[in-house]
């Protein structure tokens, strides 16, 4: 496909669009159906097309595998780490009051807390999703997945 | 203020671990690693601590009250199981160090770090947590962390034990999860507490019988109870040394604390021994466990294998003293969850010193290792005569207490039978000494020397728990006959 212009001019131009739409699945996804892992597999979507029409190693460039796996782990880090945060803010684990910017409505943080979870949600999903892509689309060019 | 959050932290700190280990390298994975199982060990013993004096602990997550939202609780029952997991893993963890450098490649040794506290956690969770959903949630993170350790062992057939446990883990999980399901159908909750209060209404509909069958099938074929066993023998025969004596150790007993969990606290003990019957169903299973997998092991020639067969013997005493349906014995049950795997523990630990030495755990190619790695081999032989159930150990006190049960119940035939099968226990557990001690060393044994102390310290370690609460068995005793009230008391809320 590398050689054909339609795909790669569209490829390109849609890139951008589906990851600006992960973001508003992420965004939204307190309140509208959506949320994280949805985002996180868009997300992922996004540079799937691109190693599919540009080649794996292109997309391994912008995004090596090292990094992805980080942003697996990452991702965890930043769930868990939301309900220490909480925590150490004097409320119980994951008790998303203890974000909020106004104490007379304290429910006002559980926003934030959901979107910080979902973060680490999309992050986590995000990483997962394309080490999977990696691992089966370098299936037998390599000894060495990593 | 940390001490109200201990209930969550006995989860979070080996989970925030975990994906910490994949930025970290080598050995600085396995510090962090050490650091949160013997953090662990310290919360679950001070957890431990509360419950026995103060009674139950209440965590609620995210501060929405239960059964709303989910609650971590603390019982007798489950602290005592955090310890028992915690413990393992305070003490496998040392003694990771050396072996997983011999037997795990390199680079991938931070992410085996990091599918460890995952399993940890995991194995923690199912046991803190007071939420059958989150029973579930914990299952898979233990199960899928546990398919990945074993699938790093040296031999290429780790590759499809590992496979074979996840097929058969899978269909234990969706069992599992079907039958919460079912229970949430039924009542629209899925908090153990407000579980057990809601079940004696809904008590005589299929749907809740069905979903007791789901359950049991579930959580037996999760800890291996015969026939549904057969992932587990390869599964710890090719695993990495370290992993084996984590996972017997661990993944079984918190299995059968999920089965005495829900079927005990959940359905409650009036549903399961006077409606189902529970006692009938699992009597001959674990009489079948018991004997046929003692005699399995008789005839293995790679030792981790032969010790792999009497873990589901072991676990069929276990079952058997739950099918007593009475408070000694359950004691019993819980006893030997803790007994089984200190001794267990003990077996593999010192085995995989003789891996790390002579790369081999065949019988033939441990003869003559007595005089070559004495110190390893009476690691081996003291975990042995614990496991035969010898006074001044602690299989000796598991064994009692069993037959103490059977004899109030009358079934003096199964009494007979648990003392047959400990000689068949002798039977096994001689090969290997009889190899070591008796017959001229093999090319392999008569190079190599002791096992590195940092491996030997471990082992022993567990060997002397082993001794100790064999000689002084009041505490524990003491901690498993509250438990086992606890259980068929109810919720004790």
């Amino acid at each position: 496909m590398r050689e054909e212009i339609i795909v790669r001019v569209g490829a390109k131009i849609l890139a951008p669009f589906i990851i600006t739409f992960a973001l508003y699945v992420h965004f939204h996804g307190d309140y509208s159906p959506g949320g994280g892992f949805q985002a996180g597999v868009i997300l992922a979507a996004a540079f799937a097309l691109l190693a599919l029409v540009y080649g794996l190693d292109e997309v391994q460039r912008v995004l090596p595998p090292r990094f992805v796996r980080g942003c697996a782990a990452l991702g965890v880090l930043i769930f868990a780490g939301a309900g220490v945060a909480t925590m150490a803010l004097g409320h119980g684990y994951l008790a998303y009051n203890a974000f909020a910017y106004d104490p007379a409505h304290p429910e006002g943080g559980q926003h934030y807390g959901i979107l910080l979870v979902e973060l680490g949600v999309l992050v986590t999903v995000f990483g997962v999703m394309v080490s999977v892509f990696y691992l089966f689309a370098g299936r037998g060019r390599r000894e060495d997945p990593q | 203020m940390i001490s109200e959050h201990l209930p969550i932290l006995q989860v979070v700190i080996p989970l925030l671990a975990a994906p910490l280990c994949i930025f970290l390298r080598g050995r600085a994975a396995w510090g962090l690693a050490a650091l949160a199982s013997g953090s662990a060990l310290a919360i679950s013993l001070a957890l431990l601590g509360r419950v026995l004096s103060t009674g139950a602990i209440s965590y609620a997550l995210g501060d929405w009250a239960p059964p709303v939202g989910i609650e971590y609780r603390v019982d007798a029952v489950n602290a005592w199981v955090l310890v028992i997991v915690s413990t393992i893993g305070a003490v496998v963890g040392p003694y990771a160090l050396l072996s997983v450098e011999r037997e795990i490649e390199a680079r991938r040794i931070p992410l085996f770090y990091a599918a460890w506290l995952l399993c940890l956690s995991g194995l923690l969770g199912m046991a803190v947590t007071g939420d059958v959903f989150n029973v579930f949630v914990f299952l898979e993170i233990s199960s899928l962390s546990a398919y990945a350790l074993i699938a790093l062992g040296r031999d290429r057939r780790a590759l499809t034990s590992a496979f074979r446990y996840l097929v058969m883990g899978s269909v234990g999980a969706t069992f599992i999860v079907i039958g919460i399901g079912l229970l949430y159908s039924m009542t629209g909750s899925l908090n153990m507490a407000d579980l057990s209060e809601l079940l004696p209404g809904v008590w005589d509909t299929r749907t809740v019988r069905v979903a007791y069958g789901f359950l049991a099938v579930g959580f037996c074929l999760k800890l291996a109870l015969f026939p549904l066993h057969l992932w587990l023998p390869n599964a710890y025969t090719f695993a990495p040394s370290a992993v084996t004596a984590f996972m017997a150790s661990t993944a079984t007993k918190v299995a059968v604390y999920m089965l005495l969990r829900f079927f005990l606290t959940v359905f409650g003990a009036a549903f399961s021994f006077d409606v189902m019957r529970l006692d009938l169903v699992l009597l001959p299973l674990a009489l079948a466990a018991i004997v046929s997998m003692s005699l399995v092991a008789i005839f293995q020639e790679n030792v981790k294998r032969l010790l792999a067969y009497s873990s589901v013997a072991q676990i069929g005493y276990m079952i058997l003293g739950l099918s007593f349906a009475s408070a000694t014995g359950l004691t019993a049950t819980l006893l030997h969850l803790f007994n089984h795997a200190l001794m267990k523990g003990a077996l593999f630990m010192a085995l995989g010193c003789v891996m790390y030495r002579i790369g081999s755990v065949r019988i033939e190619a441990m003869a003559g290792l007595g005089r070559r790695m004495p110190i390893t081999m009476a690691a081996f032989v003291a975990g042995g005569l614990s496991l035969v159930g010898v006074p001044l150990t602690v299989g000796f006190v598991s064994k009692w207490y069993l037959i103490v049960g059977a004899l109030e119940r009358g079934w003096w035939p199964v009494a007979a039978l648990v003392l047959l099968t400990s000689a068949m226990a002798l039977v096994y557990v001689w090969r290997v000494v009889e190899a070591a001690y008796f017959r001229q060393a093999s090319a392999g044994a008569r190079r190599s020397g002791e096992a590195p102390w940092s491996l030997l310290a471990p082992t022993w370690a567990l060997v002397l728990l082993n001794l100790y609460f064999g000689i002084d068995a009041m505490r524990t005793a003491e901690v498993a006959r509250v438990a086992a009230e606890l259980l068929l008391a109810g919720t004790g809320r």
